[in-house]
């Protein structure tokens, strides 16, 4: 009695794609909460506040080293002949091009605030080790110089600052 | 998995079962009468080793996790307390650390038995990159469970490592963000490895089930590289292929055993001995044996994202190896020229594997770049290349006649009236 018309084909692959469409996004929408649950979580980031450092005890020369947001920061008290050496190499010759002016503060030119991990693979760099009179990163060998900058070895980029500001002149907030 | 079965339960339990669930003559298709080639050598018995070896894993792993606490606080004292207090906790340790150590060693073999013999070609394509698959797996199971004792080497291979993927340009530092649950690698990472290191060995397992699948739909590939003709090319898998893996899987476990027994930590690195530091990179850090062509490949490149993309490749590339290998003969028995860059291919990966070791500088930075460069050339250049101008050696007409004379094994000392029989 009755054939199948072309309009009953259309009305099937109607529902057969508004079907797979609501399935599709049950599916994504599923996914959601399994990927995002990998992410940071609310105690690891209330634990990522910011942090007050005292700068006074500090010797010239000497590097510390803080916490925050379980990764380390390098305080750097520079020495005359390290903010010399920063500041008197071609910029251009660099592999990641930064005078030394952008790395730290103006006024500030004797303290460098830098995360300590290598660019490269994470590692933490050695202090007043390699050519550069900055770190020696011992795990492929990247060197970086007075200012935290890459000079040489498989890092790309040089170490990078983490957002702080001077609250005193001897006590910084990172963070 | 295969049509051969001639198998016929005899009891009444056996036919009741046989009617409902034919998991009998599955197992007797696939395992009793199945035909194996009669010239296969030794080497192939590293397919029944890994499976072996996947069952020792697995059984001591589920046991080590019954005292195994996943926690930054613990997880050392925990794997101490296996070694020191648990009823033979030093015994299944040894075995999960050296048998991952084998597991790879069996594994490399099997690879390169594959490459060797071409057990990659035509129709079995599917079932080389199923084992690409299954080694990717392995790789991402090992590298997790070396992060579980939460020693130094613990915690800044999985530094380094989940680094890698830092390497993406703009989602990189996101990406990194969400494997490690944190800021740096810290407690959820190690959860999650935990996770997935149990979850991943089962995965393993499962993608194993479509390699034997795939491998008994194509049939086995063999020294001569040719497919059996004739019921004579072949023997029935058991007693002769049973027998044969027993065998060497039994003396496997002599080496195994050499191991765990005689020089347990000789594999591991003893900056592993001292708990996890997140402050203090140790002076050298060297990943296990099995990553190391791939660690002096990574290193060998003086740039981060290419140094990155280059290891990934370097594995990956296998995956591709059925189509860039362009020639139609197999066996590398009857590929002169192939058979000597073969064996420049394996001599470059061990140096590799030898460079990985050392410190990135000097000579075997210079070393670990000329090897670097004919891993690849190998599979670009050389492979392709070699099928149009190899003048390969002829083939024996079958498996038969490339092991038997007169039909008697060959170098067998038959009565010669036995011969003319």
């Amino acid at each position: 009695m009755t054939t199948v018309s072309s309009a009953d084909h259309t009305r099937r692959d109607f529902l057969y794609v508004a079907t797979g469409a609501v399935g599709a996004v049950g599916a994504a929408a599923v996914l959601v909460p399994l990927i995002s649950q990998m992410n940071p979580d609310a105690s690891t980031i209330a634990a990522g506040a910011p942090i007050q450092v005292d700068l006074s005890p500090i010797a010239d020369g000497q590097i510390i080293k803080v916490f925050w947001r379980s990764k380390p920061v390098f305080i750097f008290h520079r020495t005359k002949h390290d903010i010399e050496l920063a500041q008197k190499v071609d910029v251009n010759s660099l592999p990641d091009p930064v005078p030394d002016s952008e790395r730290v503060q103006k006024g500030h030119e004797q303290w460098l605030v830098v995360i300590g991990i290598c660019t490269h693979l994470g590692c933490i760099p050695l202090p007043h080790q390699g050519e550069f009179d900055g770190w020696f990163c011992p795990c492929h060998g990247s060197q970086y110089d007075s200012a935290g900058r890459i000079r040489k070895g498989p890092a790309p980029k040089n170490l990078y600052l983490p957002p702080y500001k001077f609250v005193s002149d001897t006590k910084i907030q990172i963070g | 998995m295969s049509g051969h079965s001639t198998y016929q339960p005899k009891s009444g339990a056996m036919k009741w079962l046989e009617r409902r669930l034919p998991i009998a003559s599955l197992v007797h298709s696939s395992f009793v009468a199945y035909p194996t080639p009669r010239n296969l050598n030794y080497w192939w018995t590293f397919g029944g080793i890994l499976s072996f070896m996947l069952g020792v894993q697995i059984v001591t792993g589920v046991v080590l996790a019954m005292h195994y606490t996943p926690h930054v606080d613990l997880a050392f004292k925990s794997v101490e307390g296996i070694m020191r207090d648990v009823n033979y906790g030093w015994l299944l340790r040894y075995l999960h650390a050296n048998g991952a150590a084998m597991f790879f060693l069996a594994v490399y073999i099997h690879i390169f038995r594959g490459m060797y013999y071409g057990s990659y070609k035509e129709p079995r394509e599917v079932l080389w990159i199923l084992g690409v698959i299954i080694y990717l797996l392995m790789m991402a199971t090992g590298f997790m469970g070396y992060v579980l004792p939460w020693g130094q080497m613990s915690f800044w291979a999985a530094t380094v490592i989940t680094n890698l993927f830092s390497a993406i340009p703009l989602v990189g530092d996101t990406i990194v963000t969400w494997l490690w649950g944190g800021y740096a690698v810290g407690n959820p990472t190690l959860n999650r490895f935990y996770s997935l290191h149990y979850l991943l060995p089962f995965v393993i397992a499962g993608v194993v089930v479509l390699h034997v699948w795939a491998l008994h739909v194509a049939g086995q590939n063999n020294p001569a590289g040719i497919e059996p003709k004739t019921d004579k090319d072949t023997v029935p898998f058991t007693p002769y292929a049973t027998v044969k893996d027993a065998f060497f899987v039994a003396c496997f476990c002599v080496l195994f055993a050499w191991f765990v027994f005689y020089i347990p930590n000789y594999l591991g690195h003893a900056d592993n001995y001292i708990p996890a530091n997140p402050a203090q990179t140790p002076a050298e850090i060297v990943p296990e044996w099995y990553y190391l062509p791939f660690y002096a490949i990574l290193r060998s490149i003086p740039n981060k994202l290419l140094g990155v993309t280059a290891l990934f490749s370097s594995i990956l590339i296998l995956a591709f190896l059925p189509w860039l290998d362009t020639s139609k003969v197999r066996s590398a028995r009857y590929r002169p020229l192939y058979r000597q860059f073969f064996w420049l291919f394996v001599i470059s990966a061990i140096g590799l594997g030898y460079l990985g070791s050392k410190p990135p500088e000097g000579i075997y930075v210079i070393l670990s770049r000329i090897l670097t460069l004919y891993y690849f050339a190998y599979f670009i250049i050389v492979l392709p290349l070699l099928g149009f101008f190899e003048k390969t050696k002829p083939l024996p007409h079958s498996i038969a006649e490339s092991v038997l004379k007169e039909g008697v094994p060959l170098g067998a000392s038959a009565p010669s009236s036995r011969a003319k029989a």
